[in-house]
């Protein structure tokens, strides 16, 4: 009775831990298969442990071409999203003006929309224009994309912030610039950070809008897509396996590192 | 706790009135309009003009070599309708089984991080946000050798004769599970359930603990705690997830494409296909039109529905 009883106590822990590793699960497998070699094209079946892979991590033609390219990509992107979305955010919580809710709706809206909608649509745009396909297509896209989320994400922060303190930097004769600069840009720092992390992620994936925008540019998700088609390298599973222990390694960090600040200015 | 928590803040809102108002220069009222300006022409060049690029291309008549012109050709609608309703229907169905899957599986998940996770909470976040840091088509590849013919998977569900079961409701065929639409479901919810599981995580993270103390203290058995306590108060995070991995599962095509097979397409996969390779332009755009329409309506009156407008 009593087993049965924490049992039915701990199902929720259960059910959460299995669904944890259907999450995990395709991160192994792809971390596994970085070590296969495959017989043919296509690298779903295991055969034997190699490390060729590893050690020629650009063996295959325009893969590192395309992963430089998605990373200059989702850098401009993240920029130029931060910027005008910090803009729109601080406008929106700070001022008052008119056609606000025209404002809200409009940046809702792109997230509201199935990427395919947003793409189809842009790509009308740029065929009546007659504009050649390509990186600047694909950035300007990114960039649309990726502003909603910034807004969000620097609004949130924008708006727990205590008004006071820039009055008491007002108070103390700072002016407009210097108020600005030392009181609320570190203040809304993290939610800024948040927004442009959540962009360069955003950025960096996407593929569908790429997909249809992107004209013969390849960036890494296209040439993943396009391997799926005539075969997949090994090296593709590299690549992924190091970005997932790149970006943990940074978030563990960023995490102890905040964990100690916490607990000097605690002493 | 820090020093800038202690204070209950006013919200900025209220304290803007505190700002001189008189004689506020006319510089000084612009300052909004010039922040706003560059991202809002941005969506507007971008985002809206787009739209009406595709409203006025899906009623254009032509060809790739003379060119399309607009001929107020509103047929178009209904003939792309007519010939790709199955894979309307069949979208949103997949988008809504994989939603329902992604709130069933992600649930106990948040529940587990808000309520249960005492010091391991952050670990068990990372691990829900970390496979986003490895490309999303990557990951889905990786499905393909975890449902391969004859893998693990398929072999435990035969012995279980689950795939009898689910082969006789027609979700998988011959004892596989790749090509079928267990498959794409799969896949869609795989890829969908940390949209899910975060919102959740944020809104029953706000849950005062002791609610449920206090309903156990009013001999509420977990059962009725769960119903009319954590329930109610998690339902921004329901419909939120909801409506983060519905909207972007109806118009998906990647999963339809590399875990299913021509009888599984989905309707991205149609607009796809018509504006990349048959490069029917007027077709496509109509489609994606009746997509977003759909979307829309769907999201609008789920949103009436729940009584939470003003989660926008």
């Amino acid at each position: 009775m009593r087993l049965l009883r924490s049992l039915r106590r701990n199902l929720v822990v259960i059910a959460g831990l299995l669904t944890l590793a259907c999450l995990v699960l395709p991160n192994l497998v792809v971390t596994v298969f970085s070590f296969n070699r495959p017989n043919g094209r296509f690298n779903y079946a295991w055969q034997r442990f190699s490390l060729d892979a590893w050690k020629d991590p650009c063996g295959v033609a325009d893969l590192c071409g395309s992963l430089s390219l998605s990373l200059r990509i989702a850098a401009l992107a993240t920029l130029g999203a931060t910027v005008l979305g910090t803009m729109i955010a601080f406008a929106l919580v700070r001022y008052r003006f008119r056609a606000r809710g025209a404002v809200n709706s409009l940046i809702f809206l792109p997230m509201a929309m199935p990427e395919v909608v947003m793409a189809a649509s842009l790509l009308t745009l740029f065929l009546n224009m007659g504009a050649e396909l390509g990186f600047l297509t694909v950035l300007i896209a990114h960039i649309m994309f990726c502003l909603s989320f910034v807004v969000t994400a620097v609004k949130a922060r924008v708006l727990s912030m205590d008004p006071r303190l820039e009055e008491a930097a007002r108070d103390l004769y700072a002016g407009p610039a210097q108020t600005f600069l030392r009181v609320t840009l570190p203040i809304a720092a993290p939610g800024i950070a948040a927004g442009a992390l959540l962009a360069f992620a955003l950025s960096f994936d996407d593929f569908i809008i790429t997909n249809f925008n992107a004209g013969s540019t390849v960036t890494f998700p296209m040439f993943v897509w396009g391997s799926a088609q005539r075969g997949t390298p090994v090296q593709i599973n590299v690549i992924g396996t190091a970005m997932f222990v790149i970006a943990v390694a940074v978030v563990l960090v960023g995490q102890l590192v905040a964990g100690r600040r916490r607990n000097n200015t605690r002493k | 706790m820090s020093a800038t928590d202690t204070p209950p803040a006013p919200p900025a809102e209220e304290a803007a009135p505190a700002r001189p108002v008189r004689g506020r220069s006319l510089r000084k009222r612009l300052v909004p309009y010039w922040l706003l300006l560059p991202g809002i022409l941005w969506l507007l060049v971008f985002f809206a003009l787009p739209m009406v690029y595709q409203a006025s291309t899906s009623v254009q008549t032509g060809s790739l070599e003379q060119g399309f012109r607009v001929t107020w050709h509103f047929r178009t609608y209904a003939d792309a309708f007519a010939d790709y309703y199955p894979q309307f229907v069949r979208s949103l169905l997949y988008a809504g089984t994989a939603t329902l899957l992604c709130l069933l599986l992600g649930y106990p998940l948040a529940y587990l991080i808000a309520f249960r996770a005492g010091r391991w909470r952050n670990l068990l976040l990372v691990l829900v946000i970390a496979p986003f840091f490895t490309s999303f088509l990557i990951r889905t590849l990786a499905w393909k050798t975890i449902l391969a013919d004859g893998g693990a998977v398929v072999d435990a569900l035969e012995g279980l004769h689950v795939l009898d079961v689910t082969s006789r409701l027609g979700w998988t065929e011959d004892n596989r599970i790749l090509a079928t639409p267990m498959a794409v479901v799969c896949g869609l919810t795989y890829n969908f359930l940390p949209f899910m599981i975060l919102p959740l995580y944020t809104s029953l993270d706000r849950i005062d603990p002791r609610l449920h103390e206090a309903a156990g203290d009013l001999y509420a058995t977990p059962a009725a705690t769960f119903r009319t306590v954590t329930l109610p108060l998690s339902m921004p995070g329901v419909v939120a997830g909801t409506l983060l991995t519905f909207i972007p599962a109806s118009g998906d095509y990647v999963n339809a494409e590399l875990l299913g097979s021509t009888d599984t397409k989905m309707v991205g996969s149609v607009i796809q296909s018509q504006f990349l390779r048959v490069l029917d332009y007027p077709t496509a755009a109509a489609l994606s039109f009746i997509l977003m329409a759909v979307v829309l309506l769907v999201v609008t009156v789920y949103i009436r529905r729940s009584g939470t407008e003003d989660l926008l």
